[in-house]
């Protein structure tokens, strides 16, 4: 496996990640970011089977646009990791900021604490295409406003609740939001409403679940054993009642 | 529960001349509304379904159909006008928002046809195009504030600044942002033709890049909106370059939305959304809620494609307009849009098309006041756009400050667009404005182009032929010259706002 170590320390954006273009044409395997502190779009655009692995707080837009690696960060993230991200992966060993999966309409984001307002809002969704953001404790304000389609996941590990703020899934017309244990049901955003957690959807979670525990080393069988809620769109066409043509 | 308002007066009147109509039923062909049928020895009419677009009468060889507009009118009355009377009927019975089609409807003044131009006499010579070069040729993009020389050994001189990409255009004329879905891909792919031919650009609108426009990718400037439909990697390294939509001046402050009706199999491959769902694109960006965000956009686009593609920042022209442009020049943008509150859409609240946002010929004017004042007017070009309805328009855009414009509805109308403004039907007998295979394939991408290339090299010669009159050979000498134009019955507020002189002065 060819690996590629990089020290970031001090370093700009640009040339950052023109290094780790160079190391990815160059046909690295692994590249490590050592010493990363707050350097931006880490990642951007970049194609590839590549495996990266961030050292350090990243900042905004991680990732965003990325179309195959799969990013490790070891620190927190900062807003918007994977931003109208269209494959790969992207691992927090911490948490995360606002707007995490913005627009994403593929790929995975495993964030093993908490995240800001606006996560996964406006993802989509398109043919194999299916993006999936997984949360281990709680997410702020707007969580899944306007999903069009894709999958959130939050699994309340703190020991509260996944979401106890307002905006939840808000013009909601595609995909789900999954909230392991309950919802204050005042928490509902507009269009969008809560339906029971048949077996098809769990078994869609089931390996999601897993997946996470794989990444931070954390038993799954616990968190399976429980209740979840499922949010999904009231109806496809959110704004249909809203207009009248002239 | 009986409704208490009946039917309103129809719109139009469409009536036959029995003595010329020759029975070949073209009309009843041609008309995607149902206006025409044939019965016996005659062609009946539904006036009520018809929207003037005007399709039959191109069609009729007899010239045997009449349209009138407005054959029964409610009393007439300066305050209840028919649209607010229609308006309160359509809402009493649905309690909605009221969509409309096309650029705002009310009647504002037309501050370009309260402007005219200036032409030599005997103390500076006119220019005459045929003989002397006239410099059209257009860059958009940073210009450095100074340059930096460095000389050879040899005697030579190295150019040590490191230039901004810039687009390179043959003409100041290039076609908005009408996305796919919005119109049919014939009609993308005509305008993408003519931008090609005549060495101009044209945007992709939000709709993501359809593959049959690759071939033009070169002079296409792809458009990233709140809704991020097509955005990939591939998207944002075909285009020339990349545009930020924020607002739009048909509908500012709000978002769109393509129902799932016109997401047919392409539209949805090019837009990356399941077939038949609803695109919406919400009102702000999600990852924009500041200036500092917007800056953060601009430069993970320039990161996400090397650094090597111009990014413009599409604003509507609203109160503001200025220090928001400014505030876009101070973001690594290279250029802003200024998009008019008369600009074209296929669907806007009537409300917003028209009484949000402000003319675009006073935004030009204080944006590149602004940027002047400030000292940053070569950080961005400015492009106008939004009722842009000839080639007068376009040198007088440019003499308030732009440097480039967007045409939108005119080169619709080029194709054949009555500017009927029922675009949201989906319908659009003439091709554009629709995703039905039988009505997209009426038009002709190539006869089209031409159509549409025509347009644009017909008001290049004119604008040539402007500045020559007032003995200009550049556009750079006409751009923010407002010397060059003179205000005919405009109020002191907005000859400041313009800083224009009036008429004689």
């Amino acid at each position: 496996m060819r690996t590629v170590v990089i020290d970031a320390a001090g370093m700009h954006y640009t040339p950052l990640n023109n290094l780790v273009r160079e190391a990815v044409a160059r046909g690295a395997e692994r590249i490590v970011l050592e010493n990363v502190l707050g350097q931006r779009f880490i990642a951007n655009g970049v194609r590839g089977d590549v495996a990266i692995e961030v050292r350090g707080v990243p900042g905004g837009d991680l990732g965003m646009f990325m179309s195959g690696p799969r990013i490790e960060v070891f620190g927190n993230a900062e807003h918007a990791p994977g931003n109208t991200m269209d494959a790969g992966e992207i691992v927090v060993h911490g948490s995360a900021g606002d707007a995490v999966g913005h627009s994403m309409r593929g790929g995975r984001i495993f964030v093993e604490g908490a995240i800001g307002y606006r996560g996964g809002i406006h993802m989509k969704q398109y043919l194999e295409k299916h993006p999936v953001l997984v949360v281990g404790e709680y997410a702020r304000a707007f969580l899944g406003e306007y999903m069009a389609g894709g999958t959130v996941l939050v699994l309340a590990r703190h020991g509260g609740p996944a979401v106890e703020e307002r905006g939840l899934g808000s013009g909601i017309h595609g995909g789900e939001i999954v909230l392991r244990g309950g919802l204050d049901p005042r928490y509902l955003g507009v269009g969008a409403t809560t339906v029971p957690m048949d077996a098809g959807a769990m078994a869609r979670v089931r390996p999601l679940v897993e997946a996470y525990c794989a990444h931070f080393g954390v038993d799954a069988d616990p968190l399976l054993d429980d209740d979840y809620t499922r949010v999904v769109p009231a109806s496809a066409r959110p704004f249909a009642d809203k207009y009248t043509w002239e | 529960m009986t409704p208490s308002i009946g039917s309103l007066p129809p719109k139009y009147r469409v009536t036959i001349d029995h003595d010329r109509c020759m029975l070949c039923g073209r009309c009843v062909v041609n008309c995607s509304y149902g206006v025409f049928r044939l019965d016996g020895d005659r062609v009946r009419t539904n006036s009520r379904v018809c929207t003037a677009c005007h399709r039959c009468v191109a069609y009729c060889p007899r010239d045997a159909i009449s349209i009138q507009e407005r054959p029964l009118d409610y009393r007439t009355h300066p305050v209840w006008t028919r649209g607010v009377r229609e308006s309160i009927y359509s809402q009493a019975r649905t309690g909605k928002i009221v969509l409309a089609g096309m650029g705002n409807a009310l009647d504002y003044p037309m501050i370009f046809d309260r402007l005219v131009l200036d032409a030599c006499q005997v103390t500076n010579p006119s220019i005459d195009p045929l003989r002397e070069p006239m410099e059209l040729r257009t860059y958009l993009g940073k210009k450095p504030q100074r340059l930096e020389l460095g000389t050879r050994g040899d005697g030579g001189v190295d150019l040590l600044t490191e230039l901004a990409p810039n687009l390179c255009l043959e003409t100041p004329i290039m076609i908005g942002h009408m996305s796919y879905g919005a119109i049919s891909l014939n009609a993308q792919l005509a305008m993408a033709r003519a931008v090609s031919g005549q060495g101009t650009f044209m945007g992709t609108g939000e709709g993501g890049l359809a593959e049959p426009l690759r071939p033009y990718q070169g002079h296409l400037i792809v458009q990233v909106a709140s809704g991020r439909f097509g955005v990939d990697i591939d998207y944002l390294e075909r285009g020339a370059a990349i545009e930020i939509k924020i607002g739009q001046g048909a509908k500012p402050g709000i978002g769109g939305h393509l129902p799932g009706e016109k997401v047919n199999a392409l539209v949805s491959r090019t837009r990356m959304i399941p077939e038949g769902s609803d695109a919406i694109s919400p009102a702000p960006h999600h990852d924009i809620y500041s200036i500092e965000d917007l800056a953060q956009l601009v430069r993970s686009l320039k990161e996400a494609t090397g650094w090597k593609k111009p990014v413009f920042v599409k604003i509507a022209a609203v109160h503001n307009v200025a220090a928001i442009a400014a505030g876009i020049a101070r973001s690594a943008a290279d250029a802003v849009v200024v998009d008019g509150f008369r600009g074209g859409t296929g669907a806007a609240p009537r409300v917003f098309r028209d009484h949000v946002g402000i003319p675009v010929e006073a935004a030009v004017a204080a944006v590149d006041a602004k940027l002047r004042s400030q000292g940053i007017r070569n950080e961005v070009s400015v492009i106008a756009s939004g009722g842009i309805r000839e080639s007068t328009d376009v040198a007088k855009i440019i003499a308030l400050g732009a440097d480039a414009v967007y045409i939108g509805t005119a080169a619709l109308v080029a194709l054949g667009c009555r500017v009927c403004g029922s675009c949201y039907r989906g319908l659009c007998p003439w091709g554009i404005a629709t995703q039905r295979q039988d009505l997209v394939d009426r038009l002709d991408p190539v006869a089209g182009g031409e159509q549409v290339g025509n347009l644009i090299h017909g008001w290049t010669l004119e604008l040539a032929e402007l500045m020559g009159a007032a003995g200009i050979n550049s556009i750079e000498s006409l751009r923010g010259n407002r010397d060059r134009l003179r205000s005919y019955m405009v109020d002191q507020a907005l000859m400041d706002v313009l800083d224009v002189k009036s008429v004689g002065a």
